[in-house]
């Protein structure tokens, strides 16, 4: 765990602010990124996650604060910033036209790195990313997840110190979303700082020494993935019920959370763990209630969002949740969590 | 950034496109495609009736020696929309925000988009004359005259390539360079490129005066068949320098800007 204040600072921002007209996405944004860990930047869409990022990268102008990565700073030394870093923006910046190795070999041009120089490693970075079979091929043919680890190859040709990486799993599958994990990971321990941007608490949580939760230009809170995991508690178990009676016959011997008379459905504490499950179907057993599912929640994005702002994170994604939220406003500081990832229980084992 | 590096990301950033080029040709034919077309539909076509005013404007000439400039001046054209439409794909790609975060020179980037560009274009004009000079276009240009046509055909193409290059990254889609080709390709029907201004009548004759593709055809013209040029010449290469500056401080100014998405 890296503490900010024992290591010197690879990337600094204080009192950032940025305005589109009269809309403001940032709105004074303090960050500050120990050399050599990753900080995870949360917040759902329109948060402004972006606009940090091309902030930091020198492509866009901020209107107020400052901003100093890798040592320069990013307003009157965009240049030496530019030598210090690498970018892999949220869309994909691969040359559709060109294969795989000559988008690797025209960032090594780029960098002056000598033909031979460039070509190996080239070469060394389609190994690593497992890119070398289609390494001819253009990058028009290549799947998402391929684009997406050509894109990061990229970012890397230059051997940069500090890395953005925004949303860099969004669109991947589990698998080629654990094998990007363990690629940010492996750069990390190599010393590069890495600042990543993510919509989901479990990445934040996998990866990130620190995580700032970005919401409306703001950050609302930061801290160890554990510090703010500790302020969500842990998760609930939802369960489903044939009918109202059997719905009211189990909320009168249960603590419950929420309630859903419409979808039939009780949210009650409970992290999934199995001596907790078997207490609580014991109970339902006794009493001869009879549940149609049972599924396990563990605590996301809206999760901390709802106990950090006491909100939800847009109106939009939660108008199918409305009810549910109504139920929380009530219960929540008494336990602040929410269904959204599911865990079935063939799956919680 | 020293000017050493420029020349190398510069060339670094032409030979992508050249490949590109390589790689897909496509592009390339169909912009030669149509100015061989029309050459072929207009030279057929208006040949015979369009004979005795050719004859009046310049004695010795035919219809096909005469359109002749007007087509080169449309092949630059179709040459820039594929150029438009490549910046544009690398703004709207995520590419232009990749490079724009390198330590590169920033110019470099679309400098090898002009050169490739022009490369391009001049090897689709060679082309072209090459039809021209099968359907028997009659050149009375010598050694001197082929120079000047080298000199102020590249002058245009890189005019209206830089103009091409601020338009694809001004435009936030592909459809947004549609209206800058439209004017590539209508302008030169409305000079002197298909028939001698004094057969245009009223308003249409005082725009084809005043339009810049006008002393521009009248030059490759006149050094391509032997004619006096007049001061034509200074006025192209006037029209021609201030559209390539134009358009290369308008792009500078694009490519500072923030990215489109
Ligand atoms: N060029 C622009 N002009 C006007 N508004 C903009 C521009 N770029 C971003 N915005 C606005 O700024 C806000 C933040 O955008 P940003 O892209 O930083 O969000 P984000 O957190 O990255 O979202 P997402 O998760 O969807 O990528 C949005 O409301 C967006 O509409
Ligand atoms: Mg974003």
């Amino acid at each position: 765990m890296t503490d900010p204040t024992e290591h010197p600072a690879a990337i600094t921002v204080s009192g950032l602010r940025k305005a589109y007209g009269r809309h403001t996405v940032l709105d004074g944004v303090d960050l500050v990124v120990a050399d050599g860990s990753i900080l995870a930047l949360l917040g759902p869409n329109g948060a402004g996650k972006t606009t940090v990022v091309n902030i930091l990268s020198t492509l866009i102008a901020a209107d107020g604060g400052t901003a100093v990565v890798g040592g320069h700073d990013v307003a009157r030394d965009a240049e030496g910033v530019r030598g210090a870093i690498g970018v892999t923006g949220q869309f994909s910046a691969v040359d559709d036209l060109l294969t795989g190795r000559e988008n690797l070999i025209l960032m090594a041009d780029l960098h002056h790195l000598g033909k031979k120089a460039g070509r190996a490693r080239a070469a060394e970075l389609l190994a690593r990313f497992d890119l070398t079979e289609a390494a001819g091929k253009t990058a028009a043919t290549y799947s998402g997840g391929m684009k997406r680890k050509l894109d990061l190859a990229m970012t890397l040709v230059g051997n940069p110190c500090v890395i953005f990486l925004d949303e860099p799993t969004t669109g991947l599958d589990p698998r080629s979303r654990r094998t990007m994990w363990a690629t940010i990971r492996r750069l990390a321990d190599d010393g590069v700082t890495i600042l990543l941007t993510t919509q989901m608490l479990d990445e934040a949580d996998e990866l990130a020494d620190r995580v700032a939760v970005l919401d409306d230009g703001r950050i609302v809170a930061q801290g160890r993935p554990a510090e703010l995991k500790a302020r969500v508690s842990g998760g609930h178990i939802e369960l489903a019920f044939a009918d109202l009676a059997a719905l009211d016959a189990a909320s009168r011997v249960l603590q419950v959370m929420a309630r859903d008379d419409d979808a039939l459905t009780l949210q009650v504490p409970g992290d999934g763990g199995v001596p907790a499950l078997r207490a609580l179907m014991r109970r339902l057993d006794d009493t001869s209630i009879e549940v149609r599912t049972l599924s396990v929640h563990s605590p996301d994005l809206d999760d901390v969002f709802f106990a950090l702002t006491g909100r939800a994170t847009t109106d939009l994604n939660r108008a199918d949740r409305n009810r549910t939220d109504q139920n929380r406003t009530d219960q929540n500081h008494a336990a602040d969590q929410d269904p959204t990832t599911t865990e079935q229980m063939e799956d919680a084992r | 950034m020293s000017s050493h590096a420029f020349f190398a990301d510069s060339a670094t950033m032409t030979r992508r496109s050249l490949r590109q080029t390589v790689r897909y040709p496509v592009m390339m034919i169909s912009s030669l495609v149509v100015p061989i077309i029309l050459f072929l539909l207009f030279a057929g076509v208006f040949s015979g009736s369009m004979k005795a005013s050719v004859a009046a404007f310049a004695p010795g000439t035919s219809y096909v020696d005469y359109i002749v400039p007007g087509i080169v001046l449309m092949t630059v054209g179709y040459g820039s929309s594929t150029t438009a439409l490549r910046v544009n794909s690398d703004m709207t790609s995520g590419i232009m925000a990749r490079l724009r975060t390198m330590r590169i020179t920033r110019t470099a980037v679309l400098t090898g988009h002009v050169i490739g560009a022009v490369i391009r274009t001049l090897i689709a004009i060679s082309l072209v004359l090459c039809v021209a000079a099968l359907s028997g276009l009659h050149t009375r240009a010598d050694a001197l005259a082929w120079l000047g046509l080298l000199g102020v055909i590249s002058l245009l193409t890189i005019a209206i390539t830089w103009l091409s290059v601020a338009i694809g990254l001004a435009a936030n889609k592909p459809e947004g360079t549609s209206g800058f080709t439209l004017l590539v390709q209508v302008l030169p029907f409305i000079s002197s490129a298909f028939v001698p201004i004094g057969s245009l009548s009223g308003a249409l004759r005082w725009f084809a005066r005043n339009e810049p593709f006008t002393p521009i055809i009248d030059t490759i013209r006149g050094l391509l068949l032997g004619m006096p040029i007049g001061h034509s010449g200074w006025v192209a290469v006037a029209w021609c320098s201030a559209m390539a500056l134009g358009g290369y401080f308008w792009s500078r100014a694009l490519f500072n800007r923030g990215p489109s998405r």
